[in-house]
C-alpha cells in the first residue's frame, strides 16, 4: 500500500490523458484452445502494470500479442507512435515497420535471458546491437555506452568483452535488460523478470527494476506469478484466470482489498516469509 | 535541525476531504462467501489544520475508513472527495493514475507497519517520497537525516536496509516517509503504537507541526494520551450489525 515505486507520471500534464497503448477485447485461440479472452486496458505514459495469474492463465499469450510477437483472432492491440495523438493499431502495421518499432521504441525481457541475449557475442556487443541497428556507427561511443549500461545494471565494466555464457543467471538476467533498456524505450515487455533465479538475486534485480523504471519514467507490462514482485514493480494490476481478466486496479487495492473469489484464493495462497 | 513544518498556509479551515455516502460490505469468497459490513452511509468533512480522531471499538470499520480514504480500500457506494491543487479529486471513482497523483502530491499515509524493500536504505526509504515529488536528491536526503535525527535513528543505521531494524525503529523509519514530503492531508495509523514514551512524544511534536501548517491530519491512535495531544474532535464509528 506504499505505492513505492512511485515514476513520475504527473511530471508532465500535457498528453497524459492520451494513452500509450490500448488493448481491445484482445482474444486469442491455440486451435480449439483459448489463450486469452477479451481482454481490455489502457496504459499511460510512465505506468507499469503487472498482470497475475497461475501458470496458464493466459498471461504469456496475451504478453506475446501485446508485443507484436503474435497476432490476436480478435480485438486489437493500439500504440501512440511518436510525439502523435492517434492510436496505430500495431497488427495492421506492414512487417518492417513493427520490427523496427519493436527495436526502437519498444523493448522485451524474457523469462530466460537465454531467449533475449546472443550467447554467442561479447557483453559489449549485445549492447551495442540494438543501437548500431538505428545506424549508430562510432566505435568508441558504442563501447562507450555499452561500459556505462553495464555500471548501470552493476556488472564490473571490465566484463565487456566477456561472452554472456560465462555470466551466472543474474548477470545474464542483468544484461538482458542493459540490452533492452540501452535505446530509451517508451515500453518494455518483461515476462517473469525474476522467475528462476535465486532470492537474493531476485531482490537485487528487482531493486534495479525499480530504480529504472522509476527513473526512466518507463511504460511497462510485466508478467508474473509472484504477487511480492508485483507489489514492488506495479502501479496497477491486472488478474488473469483461465485467459480472461476477472479483477483490475490500482496493486495496492487488488492486494489488500481483493474482490474476485479468484483474486481472494490468489492473494491468501501466498506464504508468508 | 530542519523544521519538519511547511510555512503556515492562510488557508486554514476549509474542507480537504469531503466523504460521503460512505459504504463497505467485505465479502469473503473462501470462507462460503460471508458478508461483513463495516461501513454505511458514512459521511465525514476534515479542514485544513484540524486532527480528527477515528474513534470506536475493534471491529467498528476505523482502518476500514482510514484505507478507504487513502483509496486502498475500494467502496461500495458513496465517494471520498479529496481537494487536490485546484480541484476536487473522487479517490472512489479516479482511474489509478490520478489516484497516484494524489498520493503523490496530496495526501500522505503512515501504515502501522514498514513494508519493507529488499536492498533500500533507511535514509532512502525516507526519501523517496520527496524525490517522487520532484525535489533534488541532496535536498531530499537532508530532510530525511532531519527527520531520522528527530526520531532518534542512529545515523549508523542510515545507510542500511531497514529489514533487521528493531519494530519500533521501522515504526519511526515509516513514520519519518510519511512526514518527509509536506501534503495538505496525512493520513496516520497508529503512529506511535510500538514507540516508547520520549519517541511518542516525537512523533506528537511531528504531527501538532503539521497541523499548525495547516495540513489536515486524520488518524487512529488506540493510546488515550497521544489521542488526547493531538486531535481536535473525535470521530465514532460503530460496528454494523451482520442483520442490518
Amino acid at each position: 500500500m506504499t505505492a513505492l515505486c512511485a515514476a513520475r507520471l504527473d511530471a508532465g500534464a500535457a498528453g497524459d490523458d492520451i494513452p500509450l497503448l490500448r488493448a481491445d477485447g484482445v482474444t486469442k485461440w491455440y486451435g480449439a484452445r483459448l489463450g486469452c479472452a477479451g481482454v481490455t486496458f489502457d496504459l499511460y505514459p510512465g505506468e507499469v502494470l503487472g498482470v497475475v495469474g497461475e501458470s496458464g492463465s493466459g498471461k504469456s499469450t496475451l504478453l506475446g500479442v501485446l508485443s507484436g510477437r503474435m497476432p490476436p483472432d480478435a480485438g486489437g492491440v493500439h500504440y501512440r507512435m511518436g510525439g502523435g495523438a492517434d492510436l496505430t493499431d500495431i497488427h495492421a502495421l506492414p512487417e518492417g515497420r513493427r520490427r523496427l518499432l519493436m527495436r526502437t521504441d519498444w523493448g522485451v525481457v524474457h523469462q530466460n535471458p537465454r531467449d533475449g541475449l546472443r550467447m554467442g557475442v561479447s557483453a559489449g556487443a549485445n549492447i551495442g546491437e540494438r543501437p548500431m541497428a538505428v545506424g549508430a556507427r562510432h566505435y568508441g561511443t558504442l563501447r562507450g555506452q555499452a561500459g556505462d549500461w553495464l555500471s548501470r545494471v552493476e556488472i564490473d565494466a571490465d566484463r565487456i568483452d566477456d561472452r554472456p555464457s560465462g555470466f551466472s543467471g543474474g548477470m545474464q538476467q542483468r544484461l538482458q535488460i542493459a540490452r533492452v533498456l540501452v535505446n530509451g524505450p517508451r515500453l518494455v515487455f518483461m515476462d517473469e523478470p525474476t522467475g528462476g533465479l535465486d532470492v537474493s538475486v531476485q531482490a537485487r534485480l528487482l531493486d534495479l527494476l525499480r530504480d529504472l523504471v522509476a527513473r526512466l519514467g518507463l511504460a511497462a507490462v510485466i508478467v508474473t506469478h509472484d504477487l511480492a514482485v508485483a507489489r514492488l514493480l506495479a502501479h496497477r494490476l491486472m488478474v488473469m484466470k483461465d485467459g480472461r481478466a476477472v479483477e483490475q486496479g490500482l496493486t495496492d487495492q487488488v492486494l489488500d482489498d481483493p474482490r474476485h473469489p479468484y483474486t481472494q484464493l490468489l492473494v491468501s495462497s501466498v506464504l508468508q516469509a | 535541525m530542519i523544521t519538519t513544518a511547511p510555512t503556515p498556509r492562510p488557508d486554514l479551515g476549509r474542507p480537504m476531504i469531503r466523504v460521503e455516502g460512505l459504504a463497505k460490505t467485505f465479502v469473503l469468497h473462501t470462507q462460503g462467501g460471508a458478508e461483513i459490513p463495516v461501513l454505511r452511509d458514512t459521511a465525514l468533512t476534515v479542514h485544513a489544520g484540524e486532527c480528527v480522531a477515528l474513534h470506536g471499538p475493534s471491529g467498528a470499520g476505523k482502518s476500514t475508513l482510514l484505507r478507504a480514504l487513502y483509496a486502498n480500500y475500494r467502496p461500495d457506494a458513496g465517494h471520498v472527495w479529496v481537494r487536490h491543487g485546484e480541484g476536487w479529486v473522487d479517490m472512489v471513482t479516479a482511474p489509478p493514475r490520478h489516484v497516484l497523483a494524489v498520493r503523490r502530491r496530496t495526501m500522505g499515509h503512515v501504515s502501522q507497519f514498514l513494508r519493507v524493500i529488499p536492498r533500500v536504505p533507511a535514509l532512502d526509504v525516507v526519501a523517496e517520497p520527496l524525490i517522487a515529488m520532484g525535489e533534488g536528491q541532496a535536498t531530499a536526503r537532508d530532510r530525511a537525516a532531519g527527520l531520522l535525527t528527530r526520531l532518534n535513528i542512529p545515523e549508523r543505521l542510515w545507510p542500511l536496509a531497514p529489514a533487521t531494524f528493531s519494530g519500533g525503529e521501522q515504526q519511526r523509519v515509516n513514520v519519518a516517509r510519511g512526514f518527509a514530503a509536506p501534503r495538505p492531508i496525512l493520513l496516520l495509523d497508529e503512529p506511535t503504537a510500538s514507540l516508547d514514551r520520549a519517541n511518542r512524544d516525537g512523533v506528537v511534536a511531528l504531527i501538532a507541526e503539521v497541523k499548525t501548517a495547516g495540513t489536515a491530519v486524520v488518524g487512529i491512535f488506540h493510546d488515550g494520551d497521544v489521542r488526547d495531544a493531538v486531535s481536535d474532535r473525535l470521530f465514532d464509528l460503530h460496528p454494523l450489525g451482520k442483520a442490518a
